[in-house]
């Protein structure tokens, strides 16, 4: 279920990545909130930090599971995370239905209503968000952070 | 998991919930909750002290309550948040739409 490698791709720097793989099953997320929980305190990120970023890739994955996987639990996903650096790269990669990064937009806080608050949550918390479209089947997203000390942290 | 107890007392009913609180176990939550709205319980105090994690699904959860106890002049308030479910009300903007009490006691008092 978890794969760590080096992979050397940053010039001289080495890039440290850790895959976790689960089924598209909610009672899943847990794992991938211990691994995105453990890896940004590894990167050196605050414990409020820390549990920002957690949010954010645990909402990440729960939107895969109901939006492009429209609940079906025997689907796949893919996290990736990526020591670089200067920064965390998470990429979540599923292999349901195309998302229209259009339609993909934070809802009006001042509308008191549930639900919609998983895209704030996950923007309000990377420094880049990126809704790769390249994959012939699936989606790709990717979620930046940059380290404390890295660029462009504020 | 999830344990969600309910404790009635004189005037309010206390919603104890201990664990995490995501799209696997929200809707454990979203019966308890909407069960005591669904009989029209007058003043529902929501014990997160024992939550070390909330996603946007329990948020939305309480936030579903609230406006169901709203519809009949009840009240719902959350008590004992931790940091990390505080920080996911502040940035979702709900911090005050709430009645959030630093303790379960605070909160007691209130009604």
């Amino acid at each position: 279920m978890l794969k760590t490698s080096n992979v050397a791709t940053q010039g001289e720097h080495s890039v440290q990545e850790i895959e976790i793989k689960v089924p598209s099953n909610p009672q899943f997320l847990k794992i991938i909130r211990g691994g995105i929980s453990h890896i940004s305190e590894l990167c050196g990120f605050s414990e409020e930090e820390c549990n920002a970023l957690t949010v954010a890739v645990d909402e990440a994955s729960s939107n895969i599971i109901r939006h492009t996987y429209g609940g079906n639990t025997e689907e796949v996903i893919v996290v990736n995370f990526r020591i670089l650096q200067d920064r965390l790269e998470v990429v979540l990669r599923d292999f349901g239905k195309k998302v229209d990064p259009e339609k993909i937009k934070p809802r009006n806080l001042d509308e008191i209503r549930p639900g919609g608050l998983g895209v704030h949550l996950i923007k309000s918390t990377m420094d880049e968000v990126i809704y790769d479209n390249t994959p012939e089947i699936g989606n790709q997203l990717v979620l930046v952070k940059y380290l404390p000390g890295g660029k462009d942290t504020n | 998991m999830l344990d969600v107890k309910t404790i009635s007392e004189k005037k309010i009913t206390i919603v104890e919930v201990v664990g995490e609180v995501d799209l696997y176990s929200s809707p454990d939550l979203r019966k308890v909750l909407l069960g005591l709205t669904g009989s029209k319980t007058s003043t529902i105090l929501v014990d997160l002290g024992k939550v070390k994690y909330m996603d946007s699904s329990g948020v939305a959860t309480l936030v579903e309550a609230l406006q169901q106890v709203g519809r009949y002049s009840g009240k719902l308030k959350l008590a004992n948040l931790r940091d990390a479910v505080k920080d996911v009300f502040e940035l979702s903007r709900l911090d005050k739409v709430f009645d959030i009490y630093a303790t379960l006691m605070d909160a007691k008092q209130s009604v």
